[in-house]
C-alpha cells in the first residue's frame, strides 16, 4: 500500500583549499561546520539505534571495528531547521530535514547550499591571510574519486524488496537523462587520451559496478540495500538511493525526487509492468555517455528502448495512477513538468539549458570552445565543469547563470532563506528543529528518530520519534508554546 | 554532435534560397542567431570575470577523498 512519501537528501560536498600546503579536508570540514554552528551547543549524535551494516536482504555481515568520525571528535550538529550537518569521509555533509513534498525538498536542498556558503563566509574570517577554502556541490574530482548525493524515501515495509529492485532499477537507469549534472571526462582506464575529455550526462555513472548491494564507497550498486529506517522498522523502510548526482537546477532536483517518489508509490501499489533491463549496469553507462539521448538498451522482454522511451512507460502509468489514486494539484504539476521535459528531450535535448544541469553545463562548454577555439582537453573547460558547482553566489557558475535570469526557478530566494532556519511543518523535523531552537542547552543528544533531553533531573529523558509524520506543527506547536523549558515539555509529552 | 546539428539548422535557415521575402527572413534568422550569440558572449564575459585563475593548476590540485 502506497504510503505518504517523506523524502530527504544527504549531500557530500567537495572541499578544497588554495594557499595551504597542509590542507586536511577532514579537519577543514569539521572547522567549517563548527564555525557555522557557533553558539549552538554541539549535539551528540545518538548512535544507539543506528546499525549501518544491517542489510535489507536479511543477513548481517561481520562489523569492522574502526574509529568513527564521531570518536574523532569531529563536528556533528543538528540545526534549528531540523537538518544534520556533519563530517563524513573527509567531506562536509548536509542532510536535509524530512520533507513532505518534492517542492519542499527543493527548498531544503538549496538551503543546504546556503548553509555551506555561510559556513565559508564565517570560516574565511578566521583563516590566515592567503588561505582560501572552496566548496563544491558535485560528485567527482575527475581523478577516480567520487562522493555522493543520496536520496531517501519512506516506503511501506510490506513491499517486497525484490519488487523495489525490479521496478526501480530501469527507472534509475533511465532518469539520468534529466537528473544528470554533466561531466567532462569518462573515468576508467582508456587506451586513448580522448576519453578523459568526453562529455557525459552524469557525474556518478562511472562509479557504479553492481546492480544490488550494501556498499557505498566501492563497487557501488544501483540499488543500495542499507536497512536503517530511522523509524518504526515494522512499518517503514527508508530507501537509500545513492546513484544520483547532486543538482544545482531546481527543476532537475524537483523532477529527480518527485518522479522517483511517484515511481515508488506505484511500486508499492503494484502498478508497473516489468521493464527489467538485460544489463542495468551497462545500460547506466551507455545512457550516461550518450549526449543525444537516443541510445537504446535491451529489456528482458526483447525490446530495445531509449532512456526517454523507458521514462515514457513510467510516465504513462503515472498519469493513470495519479488520476485513479491521488489526483492532487501537486501530482498534476509534477506529471505536467515531467511530460514537458521528456517531450523536449525527445525533440531537442539541448533546448533544456534553463532546466537541466547537464545541458546548461554543455552549453557553456560548447560556447567557450567556439569563442576561444579550445580543445576538449583544455583545462579551462574542466575548470568550468568544476566551478559550475561552486556554492558561492558570487563565484559559482550555476549561481551566476541564475543571477542572470538564465535558469528556470521553482522556489523563491525568500523560501530558501527561510529553509535555512525553519523546519518543514509537516514532518517530525518540525519537532526536532523547534526543540533545537528553543531549548538548545537542554538537549543531550538527538538522532533522526529520538531526542534526549537533559532536564536537570537525575535521568536523561528520551523521547522516541519513530513516526516521520508525527511531531508536525499541527501536533506540537501548542505544546511547545506552553513549555518555557524542556522539563515542562517532557512532562507535557508524558502526560 | 547535437551542437553541430543545431548550428547546421541555423545556417540552413539563414543561408536560404533567393527572393526578397527570403532576404527578410534571412535577416531575421541571422539577427536571432546573432542575438543568441551576443547573449552567450555576455554570459561568457561574466563567467570569465569569476573563473579561478590558472585553470591547469587549479584543476590539477582539486583532489578529493572518496566518499559515499
Amino acid at each position: 500500500m502506497a504510503i505518504p512519501k517523506v523524502v530527504g537528501t544527504e549531500t557530500e560536498y567537495g572541499i578544497s583549499a588554495t594557499g595551504s600546503p597542509d590542507f586536511n579536508p577532514v579537519l577543514s570540514s569539521s572547522l567549517l561546520i563548527s564555525t557555522y554552528a557557533g553558539s549552538l551547543r554541539r549535539i551528540r549524535w545518538d548512535y544507539e539505534q543506528e546499525s549501518p551494516l544491517r542489510d535489507a536482504r536479511g543477513f548481517e555481515p561481520v562489523p569492522v571495528r574502526e574509529p568513527s568520525d564521531e570518536d574523532l571528535g569531529l563536528a556533528n550538529v543538528i540545526l534549528p531547521n531540523g537538518a544534520r550537518y556533519y563530517v563524513d569521509h573527509a567531506h562536509p555533509e548536509y542532510s536535509t530535514p524530512e520533507c513532505a513534498s518534492a517542492r519542499q525538498l527543493v527548498i531544503h536542498d538549496k538551503a543546504g547550499e546556503r548553509v555551506l556558503e555561510r559556513s565559508l563566509d564565517e570560516l574565511l574570517r578566521v583563516l590566515p591571510a592567503g588561505q582560501r577554502i572552496a566548496v563544491y556541490k558535485n560528485n567527482s574530482d575527475g581523478k577516480g574519486n567520487s562522493y555522493g548525493a543520496h536520496e531517501n524515501y519512506l516506503v511501506d515495509r510490506a513491499t517486497p524488496f525484490a519488487s523495489l529492485v525490479r521496478d526501480l532499477t530501469p527507472f534509475l537507469v533511465s532518469r539520468q537523462v534529466f537528473t544528470g549534472a554533466g561531466k567532462l571526462g569518462w573515468e576508467g582506464a582508456w587506451d586513448d587520451e580522448d576519453h578523459y575529455h568526453r562529455f557525459q550526462l552524469t557525474q556518478r555513472a562511472d562509479f557504479f559496478e553492481a546492480e544490488v548491494g550494501l556498499e557505498t564507497t566501492l563497487r557501488r550498486p544501483i540499488i543500495n540495500t542499507r536497512d536503517e529506517p530511522h523509524a518504526d522498522p515494522d512499518k517503514y523502510r527508508r530507501l537509500h538511493v545513492i546513484v544520483g548526482d547532486a543538482n544545482m537546477m531546481e527543476v532537475a532536483t524537483y523532477l529527480k525526487v518527485g518522479t522517483t517518489a511517484l515511481a515508488l508509490s506505484m511500486i508499492e501499489d503494484e502498478f508497473l509492468p516489468d521493464l527489467s533491463l538485460v544489463n542495468p549496469v551497462a545500460a547506466l553507462h551507455e545512457i550516461s555517455r550518450d549526449v543525444t539521448c537516443t541510445a537504446r538498451v535491451r529489456l528482458m522482454d526483447g525490446r530495445r528502448l531509449s532512456a526517454i522511451q523507458i521514462q515514457w512507460e513510467y510516465l504513462d502509468r503515472a498519469k493513470k495512477y495519479v488520476e485513479q489514486e491521488d489526483p492532487s494539484l501537486e501530482n498534476d504539476e509534477l506529471v505536467t513538468r515531467w511530460e514537458a521535459v521528456l517531450g523536449a528531450l525527445a525533440e531537442d535535448p539541448l533546448s533544456l539549458h534553463r532546466e537541466l544541469d547537464w545541458v546548461a553545463k554543455h552549453r557553456l562548454l560548447e560556447a567557450y570552445r567556439e569563442r576561444d577555439g579550445l580543445a576538449w582537453s583544455d583545462p579551462k573547460l574542466h575548470l568550468v565543469d568544476l566551478q559550475y558547482h561552486d556554492v558561492r553566489r558570487d563565484k559559482g557558475l550555476y549561481q551566476r547563470l541564475a543571477a542572470g535570469g538564465q535558469v528556470e526557478r521553482l522556489v523563491t530566494d525568500e523560501e530558501i532563506e527561510r529553509g535555512v532556519m525553519v523546519p518543514p511543518e509537516e514532518t517530525r523535523a518540525y519537532f526536532r528543529g523547534r526543540c533545537i531552537a528553543k531549548y538548545p542547552d537542554a538537549i543531550a543528544a538527538a538522532s533522526w528518530d529520538s531526542m534526549i533531553f537533559d532536564t536537570g533531573r537525575e535521568a536523561l529523558q528520551r523521547i522516541p520519534m519513530r513516526e516521520p509524520l508525527r511531531g508536525t506543527r499541527e501536533h506540537v506547536s501548542d505544546l511547545l508554546e506552553r513549555a518555557p523549558d524542556a522539563a515542562t515539555l517532557v512532562d507535557l509529552l508524558r502526560s | 554532435m547535437p551542437q553541430e546539428q543545431e548550428q547546421r539548422r541555423i545556417q540552413r535557415k539563414s543561408g536560404g534560397e533567393a527572393g526578397a521575402g527570403d532576404d527578410a527572413g534571412q535577416i531575421r534568422a541571422t539577427s536571432k542567431g546573432e542575438k543568441l550569440k551576443e547573449e552567450m558572449d555576455e554570459i561568457l564575459d561574466e563567467i570569465d570575470s569569476v573563473l579561478e585563475e590558472n585553470a591547469e593548476e587549479f584543476i590539477k590540485s582539486y583532489v578529493q577523498k572518496g566518499g559515499q
